[in-house]
């Protein structure tokens, strides 16, 4: 298949992807620590944003906080890489069993053929910001500070592959808030060439002043409770989160239990660094090549779990493309209302929150919103009771990075 | 897994003591005395005149190699999906957000704070080439370059097509530099083909090996054995995260040779240099 979307510059069809299996997954956010507790929120419709408390002059907005980090330190032996953002990252871990799923495979296949590939944003700047706001006398970080694997944007790929004893390769992704999409993508052609024969992706990224006054800066946070999508959104509320994937090679005869990633698809807008693109250019195109490397047309879409950050730009056009390339009985929606726009980690919650709809069957709808921007039947505010094939998740970042992203029931 | 074959297209490299890739080949082959003086800051042609004065550093030296190397390659440079990747980022822009932060955080710079993604270079170069073709920015603390180049050589081989890798560290400044040890500035790239074209300069065989030690128990900051480059030329750049990246270009400059880079601390890749078309580099 030739891209028809102009200016892609690609000369051939994507290879097509590699048809692998969702092992494990597991997510911790404000909307609850761990599938479970993830699925209640969702089928309540409880969300987990709340007031910003975070920090000693508090923007006006309101945060999805993961509580209790701040009391929870990292067990002994890992102490070296005590943060924020690696405490989050092992609160996750920590839930859906995930670390036994993951030494599992590290018995089926050996420590050094188990691959790490994390998603972060801001990874452990926190510590780094704590480090200035404390400097002694002499200008220099306060002693318990003075550790430069806690000033690193791969401190908690780091910490990952200590915590879980792999030996593989091991790599952050750093593009915003496509970072933890990516990684399936980086995952997928690791175990495609060979290199590994499983591999943690995931996403971690903790609340910081980095991000809250950054985004305030750019006049982009909402001093309510954000609600994508609205004709009245007015911003977005920043999140914390951290999740887990483990993926294989999907067996040759699938038992029907264990979800699948069908296809990926990657695009830069080449646009401008905190705008998307103004017709969705690099967004439609992700959307195509996921599509093309999983051999399906946008028709055989269920469900579609958008990047809904509720900024205004970003809502408007993605309806728009949503409505010119899907199906209008595709169900859509923005999950944000639940746990704030968790930037490196959006990628990873929201793939899982798209693993649990199709396991449970079930369209989360959009939280927060009353009146729907118009022009996009497939937006959904209410959940929607169905049996789900096949989710998509949308990805966009700063840097006009994108990412789509396809799973599917194995059967 | 047996060897795979990729092919180099196009090289590039920027420091304050190797200014381009024609200059620096020569340094490497002591051919030519390296330039006394550090030179100044590339300047990114392919951003308009504005953007290329306010560019922060990691930006400017990325868009200068990665545009340097797609010349070289004679590859439009829209038509690649690229790899960039910094072990530390712009830690300039880091000072400056800790800093501000710290002091009257309500100031903070809405410019300075998008510039500080991990991916700015990266967005930059699409931005500055009208490229939609992916890009993808990767960190892996020291082993950054190893990673960044394996990611490359992953993608053309799983793609079937070229792709530019960019990498890239400057100094660590401000309280973050008594913890963060990179000093200098450096940046390199590759245009790395799949197959053998008419573009192709080298072949380059690889394979991913395990170094064959167990797991450290202990944090990954003490340096383990890397493939070193040569006395004279390390010392050009001498101290910068991306330093490990020198012996692969040293390689490819004066005699192509099997190299050894670390990816981990239980990995490496082996890589077998050898060229394609005399003197054609």
């Amino acid at each position: 298949m030739a891209d028809t979307v102009a200016g892609l510059h690609r000369h051939q069809a994507p290879a097509p992807s590699a048809r692998l299996r969702i092992s494990a997954y597991t997510a911790t956010s404000a909307a609850g620590c761990g599938n479970a507790a993830t699925l209640s929120s969702l089928r309540s419709r409880t969300s987990g944003l709340s007031r910003n408390n975070f920090g000693s002059q508090p923007v006006d907005t309101y945060i999805g906080r993961v509580n209790g980090l701040q009391d929870e330190p990292l067990p002994q032996h890992l102490k070296q890489w005590d943060c924020r953002n690696n405490r989050l990252a092992w609160l996750g871990l920590n839930q859906d069993e995930f670390i036994s799923a993951v030494e599992a495979a590290r018995q089926r296949h050996g420590a050094t053929r188990v691959a790490i590939v994390l998603g972060t944003s801001t990874s452990s700047i926190g510590a780094t910001e704590e480090a200035y706001r404390s400097l002694d006398n002499a200008g220099r970080f306060p002693q318990h500070l003075l550790n430069p694997l806690i000033h690193t944007p791969h401190s908690t790929g780091d910490f990952l592959r200590h915590a879980l004893s792999l030996d593989g390769i091991c790599v952050t992704v750093g593009t915003a808030c496509s970072s933890s999409a990516k990684v399936f993508a980086q995952g997928e052609r690791l175990l495609r060439s060979g290199l590994a024969d499983a591999v943690v992706v995931g996403g971690v990224d903790s609340l910081c002043d980095s991000v809250l006054f950054g985004f305030n800066s750019l006049e982009l946070v909402s001093r309510e409770r954000c609600r994508p999508f609205d004709v009245a959104r007015d911003g977005i509320n920043l999140g914390e989160a951290a999740g887990f994937a483990l993926i294989e090679r999907a067996l040759l005869e699938p038992d029907g239990t264990v979800p699948v990633l069908l296809g990926y698809g990657e695009s830069s807008d080449a646009f401008h660094m905190s705008s998307p693109h103004p017709q969705g250019v690099g967004a439609r195109s992700a959307i195509a090549d996921c599509l093309a490397r999983a051999g399906l047309s946008a028709d055989a879409v269920n469900y579609v779990n958008l990047h809904g950050t509720a900024s205004r730009k970003n809502d408007e056009i993605e309806a728009k493309v949503i409505n010119e390339l899907f199906s209008p009985n595709t169900l859509a929606s923005s999950t944000k209302g639940w746990t704030g726009h968790t930037l490196g980690a959006a990628g990873i919650v929201e793939a899982v929150i798209t693993l649990l709809a199709l396991q449970h069957s079930f369209a989360p709808g959009t939280l927060n919103t009353t009146q729907l921007e118009p022009g996009c039947p497939q937006l959904r505010t209410d959940n929607t009771d169905a049996s789900l094939r096949t989710g998509m998740s949308l990805s966009f970042a700063f840097g006009g990075s994108n990412c789509a992203l396809l799973f599917g029931r194995d059967a | 897994m047996s060897a795979t074959t990729a092919y180099i297209e196009g090289v590039g490299i920027w420091s304050e003591r190797l200014p381009g890739w024609d200059m620096a080949r020569r340094i490497f082959c002591a051919e030519i005395a390296a330039p006394a003086e550090a030179c100044k800051r590339p300047s990114p042609d392919i951003l308009p005149p504005n953007e290329r004065r306010r560019a922060p550093d990691t930006v400017a030296i990325a868009l200068a190699v990665g545009s340097e190397a797609c010349a070289h390659a004679q590859r439009e440079p829209c038509t690649l999906p690229s790899v960039f990747a910094s072990t530390h980022g712009d830690l300039a822009i880091t000072d400056y957000m800790c800093e501000t932060l710290a002091s009257t955080p309500e100031l903070l710079s809405p410019i300075r704070f998008h510039n500080s993604v991990h991916n700015a270079a990266a967005g930059y170069w699409a931005i500055a080439t009208g490229s939609m073709r992916p890009y993808t920015a990767i960190s892996a603390d020291r082993y950054s370059f190893g990673n960044g180049l394996l990611e490359a050589l992953v993608q053309a081989q799983s793609d079937h097509e070229s792709v530019l890798l960019v990498a890239y560290d400057i100094a660590a400044r401000g309280p973050l530099a008594n913890v963060v040890s990179t000093t200098g500035r450096l940046g390199c790239a590759l245009v790395l083909g799949c197959q053998r074209t008419p573009k192709s300069r080298y072949a380059l065989q690889w394979q991913m090996r395990e170094t064959g030690q167990q797991r450290k128990s202990t944090p990954s900051t003490e340096p383990d054995h890397l493939e070193t480059a040569s006395t004279e030329s390390a010392s050009l750049v001498a101290g910068n995260a991306m330093a490990p990246a020198l012996p692969m270009f040293e390689a490819i400059a004066c005699s192509p040779r099997r190299i050894v880079c670390p990816i981990g601390p239980n990995l490496h890749l082996e890589l077998a240099l050898s060229p394609v078309n005399e003197g054609s580099c």
